[in-house]
């Protein structure tokens, strides 16, 4: 069952800024999906296309098959959005910004209060509610934004870089609440995330964004697997021209490299050929200097794909974020 | 596929929010800020005091235009309506309040973008009319209120009311509503394009002080230069003003058209302001 379905979705900024350029894919009821993609990949202006913020430049999308262009009140009422700013009014409770939104939702006065009171209890806010939003953490204040994308128990739930700018701990407490909220609720999750790491564990499928297109999408663990298999490294101080061959020819190797002086050799399952391979080898007389394993992982994926790697640019972009985040809270 | 997607959509009751609960929602929020906090509250009133007390009693403008000598009373008379300065200008100040809190409610909306928060309640299934009145609403029941208030500080300070009924008082009121109905709606539009504060600040510098000086609110338009008197005369804060010396000072006082014409005059230009902002707000208040 497709809850959202994108066909073809494009925007271009100021007449030449392709954002995001030509997207298509299918969400499922139920599911949690995720875009992971770099700064300015167009994940953003994806969200605020879906959630009718903007209006598309080319393409639709149906939400519940209520269409963004055409039925924008339709597509509101059945959404929640928590959006990757602290968005808040610092100047009311915590409270008062919930019980706004429930307003804003029509939601009745008494049903309003006792759903706000579960969500506080549900993001531990209780005990704050009542204090000025302007006192509130980083992470208090994410988790006041994902209580309030919650008000109306919509079916789905956009979420634009939830954890971001949040150290390790809060990060990790921020989606065991939001799990618990999707199993509470029966949500289906739209989230975008440049952490692989977040993306590998919590999405049942991913779609990889660069430069407002979508480059691959599925399961990760299927990206993964689409690599290929494993990867085992290994150097020998005794090299040989016909060792390539020997490792070509055994059994359970896909392919093999040589990059330098390392052998790059993929296979299906490193744990059971790693052991035969050095049998082999010391059999043949070689000796092994340096080995190691690599399980496929979503920066592999990545750098198959865009040939770069998330990870290197992630230090210099999680700097980014961090300042980006600082400001807005600054103001 | 179809099929099951209808019975989605079958399912779910789409719901809709009242407009007039998610009008006044907005409005409270905005005025929480300010009933909540004191210190606003007060703040907000010191400057027309301040203007009350310096030009009113301080320097006496009224005696500027006036000879000091002993026919001074009765020049005072010819040209503003009133023997007392003070009274003449605590109705021009009324309106000063009125239009600068407008002016501040009407801007906060900038604020409101560069936080984010236009864009959480753009995604909510209310309308940009409630956005847009929920605004205005704020930005006028604010206004009355500081204007209750100044009006009690000028009597205690002197101000003297040939007509003190609740009809009279109505009256000036009801001339302070519509203008500030008018002005926030003005200001409201003027904000919704402009993102940062800086942007604001000069829309504020550049119609602030004319707003004021280019209306009857410190000197009757008789003893204006030509230009001045022209735009004055097509300036709603006149009108307002001289709804309510006409209403509060007495019979000396010469409006500057029937209040009628006066009260038509702002009523077409609130309500002809707020239409153009609810329109415009279609197009240009977006995520
Ligand atoms: N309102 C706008 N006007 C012009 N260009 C814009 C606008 N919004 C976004 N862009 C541009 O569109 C591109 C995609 O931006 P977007 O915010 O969608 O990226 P993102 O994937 O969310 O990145 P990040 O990880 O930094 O949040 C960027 O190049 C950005 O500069
Ligand atoms: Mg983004």
């Amino acid at each position: 069952m497709d809850i959202i379905k994108v066909n073809n979705l494009s925007k271009v900024f100021n007449g030449n800024l392709r954002a995001v350029d030509g997207v298509s894919f299918e969400v499922k009821e139920g599911e949690i999906f995720g875009f992971l993609g770099p700064n300015g990949a167009g994940k953003t202006t994806t969200i605020k296309m879906l959630t009718t913020l903007i209006s598309p430049t080319g393409g639709d999308a149906q939400i519940l098959g209520y269409s963004i262009k055409k039925n924008a009140p339709e597509v509101r009422a059945s959404i929640g959005v928590v959006p990757q700013e602290y968005t808040a009014d610092e100047d009311l409770t915590g409270y008062d910004n919930i019980l706004l939104l429930a307003d804003l939702y029509g939601i009745p006065r008494d049903v309003a209060n006792k759903r706000i009171a579960e969500l506080l209890e549900l993001v531990e806010l209780s005990n704050a509610a009542k204090r000025k939003v302007a006192t509130y953490s980083g992470g208090m204040r994410r988790r006041l934004e994902l209580a309030i994308g919650l008000i109306n128990f919509p079916p789905v739930l956009f979420l634009d870089e939830p954890t971001l700018g949040l150290d390790v701990q809060t990060r990790t407490a921020v989606w065991n609440y939001i799990k618990k909220l999707k199993e509470k609720y029966k949500m289906t999750l739209f989230m975008t995330t440049h952490y692989l790491e977040e993306a590998d564990h919590l999405c049942d499928r991913i779609a990889l964004i660069d430069h407002g297109k979508i480059i691959k999408i599925g399961a990760p663990e299927a990206l993964k697997a689409q690599l290929g298999g494993d990867i085992i490294k290994l150097s020998v101080s005794n090299d040989k021209p016909e060792l390539k061959k020997i490792l070509e020819n055994a059994v359970g190797v896909k392919e093999v490299k040589k990059i330098g002086n390392e052998y790059r050799i993929k296979a299906k399952s490193s744990e059971t050929l790693t052991p035969k391979l050095i049998a082999l080898l010391s059999s043949k007389k070689y000796q092994v200097t340096k080995l190691s394993m690599t399980k496929p992982s979503l920066d592999e994926v990545y750098l198959e794909y865009t040939g770069k790697s998330m990870r290197e640019e992630q230090g210099g972009f999680d700097r980014f974020a961090q300042n980006r985040q600082m400001q807005a809270t600054r103001r | 596929m179809d099929k099951q997607e209808s019975k989605i959509r079958v399912e779910r009751k789409i719901h809709y929010p009242n407009f007039f609960r998610a009008t006044w929602s907005l409005a409270n929020r905005d005025l929480k800020k300010w009933y909540l906090s004191p210190a606003i509250l007060i703040i907000s009133m010191v400057q027309p005091i301040i203007w009350l007390a310096l030009f009113g009693k301080a320097f006496n403008l009224g005696a500027l235009f006036t000879s000091v000598s002993s026919g001074a009373t009765a020049a005072e008379l010819a040209i503003f309506g009133t023997t007392s300065y003070f009274s003449y200008l605590a109705l021009g100040m009324l309106a000063f309040m009125a239009i600068s809190t407008s002016m501040m409610g009407g801007m906060s909306i900038v604020w409101d973008r560069r936080f984010g928060f236009v864009d959480k309640i753009l995604t909510a299934p209310i309308t940009k009319l409630s956005i847009i009145v929920g605004k205005i609403l704020n930005s006028v029941i604010r206004a009355l209120a500081q204007a209750v208030v100044l009006l009690i500080i000028a009597i205690v300070l002197g101000m003297t009311l040939t007509y003190f009924t609740i009809t009279s008082v109505l009256t000036a009121f009801a001339a302070l509503f519509l203008l500030s109905f008018g002005m926030s709606s003005l200001f409201v539009l003027l904000a919704l394009r402009a993102r940062d504060w800086q942007s604001q600040m000069m829309i504020i510098n550049l119609l602030m002080l004319p707003l004021l000086f280019a209306s009857n609110a410190f000197f009757p338009l008789s003893i204006m230069p030509s230009w001045l008197q022209t735009i004055a005369s097509w300036n709603p804060v006149s009108y307002a003003i001289s709804i309510g010396r006409s209403a509060l000072l007495g019979p000396s006082y010469t409006p500057l058209a029937s209040n009628l014409m006066s009260f038509l005059y702002l009523g077409i230009f609130a309500v002809g302001m707020t239409a153009i902002t609810v329109i415009l707000s279609r197009r240009l208040l977006k995520g």
